[in-house]
């Protein structure tokens, strides 16, 4: 093995990684504030997948430009789905939170069986074979492009919780939902947009998923394990854990890939998600005392 | 055990009894392809009853009892066909080894206080590590699978559970009962309010002098054990075992609809759940097949809409409103 080829290697990682992270974000955005765990997380982002095959296939839309379209979409679909189906759960003992969000995911996967069927379906865009040459790091040109737009939607999502006066609403019934409410803020509806903003960020990371691997139902259940080991690595409800859970994650699977053989290499996460819900369950990066 | 049984009113044992007959004798009177609908439904009762043990009794969500179902299918089967260890044998070791599993995870949770979520995703994670791991055990088939010789089925053999479906039939029945007896025992039993102080409140359960750690334990690897036994007879019923399918995410989701819909920390929610399902399906098969669609993957949506309705308007399961029927919820959920 070349050091060329490992940091080529790494490199990919890094940048599938972020998109990964994108994904994952969702996820904690949602359970951060809600404390509802999506298990419908992965096939959500299949959906946003397949929303971008069909809009390239039918009228030849280029994913990425179509992202904020399915967004769109992917916005009013976590709306609706918080508002009146998730809602009442939120008082609701755990397991029947999850049983919910569990069947909405055997819902989504079945559905989309049933409307697109169980082939893998993918999109060769002009620029699909492109690549950059940076010394001697060879990239693919979608990753490259789909790691960046990873980086820049979720730098946007920090500056809107960090900054905006709803970003800011809506950290308030994080950490304190009684006080939250005393101040008047009005909570089911900011829990509402919160899981609208989580599916929302799912869309875009389908999209741009889309030009790097092929869209089936059966994707769904994979990604949504791979959503919760980023989370649980980076620590659950952390933002910038989440990143840096996603980066890791990505780089240890290609890393993994190339040195043993790749169907190992998601042995490899979950043995890591083990070892970190055991040691270390407020995560890598997250707070100590924060479980 | 006994004096509770005559408390019980006269129509109720009646009715008890009628319903053990009916499913006794019923390899005698049903086709072939009802008694596979029967069978199956037998056995989601049978490890649904197993997994309800640590969820329904002890309150912890575990997601990844595929685990102790192909870690018993597998032990069994290898047994047989590397060693022609008969599966009467072979399930010692099966068992062993999935209640060995199962106190490895629940050490590992219980020891370091993983709850909720927490435990529920690391048993999703060892289910799903053991998938990838066995895909890559050539000994066990890796992802070719592992194929049982089948043989011609004219004679029943119990002890290398070799035969008839009408044999699997009445082995899944006998376990069946056997399961509701334990499960009756342990809900009566001092260990069984140790459960459900725990389920209910832990710190509680804790302050009153319990061993929460040992309790727990106790649930999660009874309830393991007790899995990988239908693992075992799964295996000899249908012969093939692939990692992918046998430990897979969606395998775990189907143990526990049974006692879901039937009733969580109920006696006969995992029975009821599985026959429910199990008329349910057969019922959406028939009107597909009248009304001449075929597509994959309807079954499986209207489940998971029943699924949602179920747990928004009747989180309890089916059993509480079943028990009011008959008048027998006077002693608090049964």
């Amino acid at each position: 093995m070349t050091w060329e080829l490992a940091a080529n290697v790494v490199t990919g990682g890094l940048l599938i990684g972020l998109v990964y992270a994108l994904m994952a974000l969702g996820l904690s955005v949602i359970f951060g504030v809600t404390r509802i765990v999506n298990f419908a997380h992965g096939e959500m982002t299949v959906l946003a997948m397949f929303a971008a095959v069909i809009l390239f296939r039918q009228f030849g839309l280029d994913p990425i430009l179509m992202s904020p379209i399915v967004a769109a979409g992917l916005f009013a679909l976590g709306y609706g789905l918080q508002r009146y189906l998730v809602a009442p759960f939120v008082t609701r003992p755990e397991h029947e939170q999850f049983i919910l969000l569990l069947a909405v995911a055997f819902a989504l996967t079945n559905g989309m069986l049933i409307v697109f069927g169980p082939e893998a379906q993918g999109i060769l865009t002009d620029y699909s074979f492109d690549s950059y040459e940076i010394g001697p790091l060879i990239v693919d040109k979608t990753k490259a492009i789909a790691g960046l737009i990873s980086l820049v939607v979720a730098a946007l999502l920090l500056g809107f919780f960090r900054y905006s006066a709803t970003g800011r609403a809506i950290r308030a019934c994080a950490d304190n939902l009684i006080g939250a409410g005393v101040v008047g803020l009005n909570v089911p509806y900011l829990y509402a947009l919160t899981f609208a903003i989580g599916a929302a960020t799912v869309g875009v990371a389908g999209c741009l998923l889309s030009i790097i691997m092929d869209a089936t139902p059966v994707l769904g259940p994979e990604l949504t394990l791979l959503a919760f080991i980023i989370v649980i690595v980076g620590g659950l409800g952390s933002m910038t854990g989440a990143l840096l859970g996603g980066v890791l994650i990505g780089v240890s699977e290609a890393l993994a890939g190339l040195l043993f053989t790749p169907s190992l290499k998601s042995m490899l996460s979950f043995g890591l998600l083990i070892l970190v819900l055991v040691v270390r369950p407020q995560g890598l990066f997250g707070k100590s005392g924060a479980r | 055990m006994i004096a509770s049984l005559a408390r019980l009113p006269a129509r109720v044992l009646l009715a008890t009894a009628l319903l053990g007959l009916a499913l006794a004798t019923a390899p005698l009177v049903v086709d072939g392809y009802i008694l596979s609908v029967i069978l199956i439904a037998l056995y989601f009762a049978y490890v649904g009853q197993a997994w309800n043990i640590v969820m329904g009794y002890a309150g912890q969500l575990s997601l990844g009892h595929a685990l102790y179902v192909g870690l018993g299918a597998y032990m069994a089967a290898a047994l047989y066909i590397h060693a022609g260890i008969p599966p009467i044998l072979g399930v010692f070791p099966a068992v062993a080894g999935a209640a060995l599993a199962a106190a490895i995870i629940g050490a590992l949770a219980f020891r370091f206080r993983i709850g909720g979520v927490y435990f529920a995703l690391l048993t999703i994670a060892f289910a799903e590590f053991t998938r990838i791991l066995f895909m890559h055990i050539d000994w066990l088939g890796a992802t070719e699978g592992l194929f049982l010789p089948v043989e011609n089925r004219t004679t029943n053999d119990l002890l290398n559970l070799r035969g008839s479906p009408t044999m699997f039939y009445y082995v899944l029945l006998s376990l069946v009962v056997a399961s509701v007896a334990l499960a009756y025992y342990l809900r009566e039993s001092r260990l069984g309010f140790f459960l459900r102080a725990v389920r209910e409140d832990e710190d509680a359960a804790e302050a009153s002098g319990i061993n929460i750690f040992r309790v727990k334990m106790i649930a999660v690897v009874l309830s393991g054990a007790m899995t990988s036994v239908g693992g075992v007879i799964l295996a000899f019923y249908y012969n093939n075992l692939f990692p992918s399918d046998v430990f897979g995410m969606h395998r775990s989701i189907e143990i526990i609809l049974a006692p879901i819909v039937g009733g969580l920390g109920t006696l006969f929610g995992p029975l009821i759940g599985a026959f429910a399902l199990g008329i349910l399906g057969e019922g959406l098969t028939a009107v597909l097949e009248a009304s001449g669609t075929s597509t994959a993957g309807i079954k499986q949506l209207v489940y998971a809409a029943m699924l949602i309705v179920i747990i928004k308007f009747l989180p309890g399961g089916l059993w509480p409103s079943i028990a009011r029927l008959i008048r027998l919820d006077r002693g608090g959920e049964r």
